[in-house]
């Protein structure tokens, strides 16, 4: 392509650049003027904000979305109540992500050969649907519900609650109830890796190898009622939930070793989250926090028509999570730092009843593991956004001596690359391109040879919403 | 394939000459320092979609919003501390940001650090030449607030009769006033008057929520809009006592003035009903 005719003798001015610095140059220049993103639509639509402006890039919330949620999603602004919308408005948004993936998983006991084996599946895929509705049903009285459909089409609801806003003329009076999200300021609902390695933290689902606690972690969304508040600009936060003892399964149901059992519950758990946030010059908003989650899990059962039927949860033992956090700010880079300390009972990491306390294995203790992760992102524009994370959970006690012989068994090492672009945002849909890569080291899980075994993840997708 | 590359230049030199227009502009804001180019970049993530990348309040969205967004490039501020027809201050802006003004889709945005609130005054002051060729106005001086009484207060209804307040407002502050239908701003779109009998404890006015901010809100005007200055026609202590009728008019909202009026009888509260009525 001539992009200067030729003049004759005319050296000067009309020159040629070599071809890969003009893609460069053009490609550096779209990334870097591309104009912002516009929002999940329940919410672009009633109040007409950019994406932007609550997400540092969707779904991570900034500190506007952060205070838009912790005030019900109102903006205050006196047309918070449905009454003031359009008639034809529907606060709710799908979300889909078609992709292509590929999992792989090394020293996996393969029957046909009896020798450990790297096993390797891809295609195409999709993740789910997530249908959200959220808003509010008068002004301080908010909602979420969100049925979301699974690999094999089938539905359950990851929240369904309702909210009382600013009690008492005050953001520190909050009143939920139904199941929701713990109110995780690092929140893995709202994180950006999606992949079957890195699409959840591992410190917010972690159980030591044996173990028979049904609590499936921080990262569940839990049944209960929560207290929460914070500040006018959300920079102090506070939440105390009382949870049942159900991991979030309806019914009152109860798990013992993965096996669930309705209409068994009878104990409560716990959960409290305080987090302070300060700007600094120049930087942005720095934010500390600390959590803790302590809970009863089952042991054992009552039983009716001859042990078929469970009908009360007995031997209920305690377990632990507490741990803190920090959100940092350099600019446009952020990192996420995260500890925990996990903590079960002796019953519940040996998998013993307490009616059978007998079966506890000489030395057996209650295991005991540290956690943590630290996750960058860089936002190079609202619509373009780098994330790397590493994350480890070691365990510091096995549950008896014989575990304790590999003390690594059950550790988890793991790191996730990728990044997002969303090219088309507007305010009534958005679609981002998610690449990642990611990857775990599980200690001592291989079954044949009890080495270490590694897991990897790619996927290539599309994450969109409207 | 060939370039011109003197047109490459050119057009970067250009871009630098704006850009070097945008870092020079400022804000000062108490001991902050706003700079234009880093409000740039959160005007671009928070604030056009409705305020549009131009500044002139024609964003994505602006079509869906009533009232429309604020034109930058036009340059008339509602809420300032400054006489009518002048700019506001650095000062102005950032609250303005802060607050969010009620019954409109700006929110309060004090959820944003302060230096990024700074910076975004100081790029929103890039959209209008009048920045350039205009200093803002002198801040009006608000004396100290007269005492609460039943004379103030019933002085205030006075008032309000004799300025025609109620001609937009109605005699009972609920912006039904006979004026009130036929009232547009600047831009020639439909406004209502406020509307001071809906208010309630939490209530807020458009620039702020105390009686402070009404007596101010009557001695600048609001810019843009059919509300005029007051402060050629009528004295401090008269604004003062019109600030606490108006506060009258929010029947529900728990006020030091509601107490007066009541332990007055209701008089002064019961003669804002219109004349000849029930």
């Amino acid at each position: 392509m001539e992009m200067c005719p030729r003049r004759k003798g005319a050296r000067v001015g009309c020159g040629s650049l070599p071809k890969w610095f003009l893609f460069l140059t053009l490609l550096v220049s779209f990334v870097s003027t591309s104009q912002p993103g516009y929002a999940i639509p329940a919410f672009a639509r009633k109040y007409g904000l950019p994406c932007s402006a609550c997400h540092i890039g969707w779904p991570l919330l900034n500190n506007f979305g952060i205070a838009f949620k912790d005030n019900g999603y109102q903006l205050g602004n006196d047309k918070d109540s449905p009454i003031y919308q359009n008639p034809a408005y529907f606060p709710i948004t799908f979300r889909v992500t078609p992709q292509w993936h590929l999992e792989n998983t090394n020293k996996v006991a393969i029957d046909q050969t009896g020798t450990e084996q790297g096993v390797t599946t891809h295609g195409f895929d999709l993740s789910g649907l997530d249908i959200w509705t959220a808003g509010t049903l008068s002004k301080n009285i908010s909602f979420q519900v969100l049925p979301s459909m699974e690999e094999g089409d089938s539905f359950h609801f990851e929240s369904a609650w309702v909210r009382f806003d600013n009690l008492l003329n005050s953001p520190w009076l909050n009143v939920k109830v139904g199941k929701f999200e713990l109110d995780n300021l690092l929140s893995e609902k709202r994180f950006l890796t999606l992949s079957g390695v890195g699409g959840a933290w591992f410190n917010y689902h972690f159980s030591p190898q044996g173990d028979i606690n049904g609590f499936g972690g921080i990262g569940d969304n839990q049944l209960g009622v929560e207290l929460s508040g914070h500040n006018h600009n959300s920079y102090s936060r506070y939440s105390i939930s009382l949870l049942s003892s159900v991991d979030g399964n309806p019914g009152l149901t109860t798990s013992l070793g993965g096996v669930a059992n309705s209409n068994t519950a009878r104990s409560y758990d716990v959960y409290v989250n305080v987090n302070q946030g300060f700007p600094i010059k120049g930087l942005g908003v720095q934010r500390i926090g600390a959590y803790a989650y302590v809970g009863l899990s089952p042991t054992y059962y009552w039983t009716t028509d001859g042990g078929q039927t469970a009908v009360q949860a007995k031997g209920n033992r305690s377990f632990s999570r507490i741990g803190a956090f920090g959100w940092w700010f350099i600019k446009d880079l952020d990192v996420e730092t995260f500890y925990m300390h996990g903590q079960d009972n002796v019953f519940l990491g040996n998998g013993v009843a307490t009616n059978d306390a007998g079966s506890l294995p000489a030395g057996a203790a209650g295991p005991t593991w540290n956690g943590g992760f630290v996750e960058a992102h860089y936002t190079v524009n609202p619509q373009f956004i780098f994330t790397g994370r590493y994350e480890l959970v070691h365990m510091s006690r096995q549950a008896n001596p014989g575990l304790a012989a590999t003390p690594n068994l059950g550790n988890v090492d793991s790191f996730t690359i990728g990044y997002r672009w969303y090219p088309i945002m507007l305010s009534r849909a958005g679609l981002a391109i998610h690449n990642e890569y990611s990857q775990s080291k599980m200690g001592n899980l291989a079954p044949l040879s009890g080495t270490d075994q590694i897991q990897r993840s790619v996927m290539v997708g599309f994450d969109f919403d409207y | 394939m060939t370039v011109n590359w003197k047109q490459w230049l050119g057009s970067l030199a250009v871009t630098a000459v704006v850009s070097s227009a945008v870092w020079a502009q400022e804000s000062h804001v108490g001991n902050l320092i706003g700079h234009a180019a880093e409000g740039k970049k959160a005007y671009r993530r928070y604030c056009v979609g409705c305020h549009g990348s131009l500044g002139d309040g024609n964003g994505d969205n602006a079509p869906w919003i009533d009232p429309k967004p604020r034109d930058f490039v036009a340059a008339t501020f509602k809420c300032r501390s400054t006489p009518t027809g002048t700019l506001p201050t650095d000062q102005d802006l950032f609250n303005a940001i802060s607050r969010g003004f009620t019954n409109s889709n700006m929110p309060h945005w004090d959820s944003l650090p302060v230096q990024t609130r700074a910076d975004l005054v100081a790029y929103i002051k890039t959209f209008s030449p009048r920045w350039q060729s205009e200093k803002p106005g002198e801040p009006i001086k608000i004396p100290a607030e007269s005492a609460v009484t039943a004379q103030s207060i019933e002085h205030g209804h006075e008032l309000f009769q004799k300025m025609e307040c109620w001609k937009c407002h109605g005699q009972q502050g609920r912006g039904d006033g006979p004026s009130a239908p036929t009232l547009t701003d600047s831009k020639d779109q439909p406004i209502r008057p406020y509307d001071f009998a809906d208010g309630r404890d939490d209530s807020r006015f458009k620039c702020g929520s105390s009686n402070e901010d009404l007596y101010r809100i009557f001695m600048t005007g609001l810019d843009g809009t059919p509300m005029p200055s007051f402060a050629d026609v009528i004295q401090s202590n008269d604004a003062w006592d019109l600030v606490h009728y108006l506060r009258t008019l929010q029947v529900h909202r728990h006020s030091k003035e509601n107490e007066v009026a009541r332990g007055s009888g209701g008089k002064t509260v019961s003669a804002g009903k219109p004349s000849g009525g029930s």
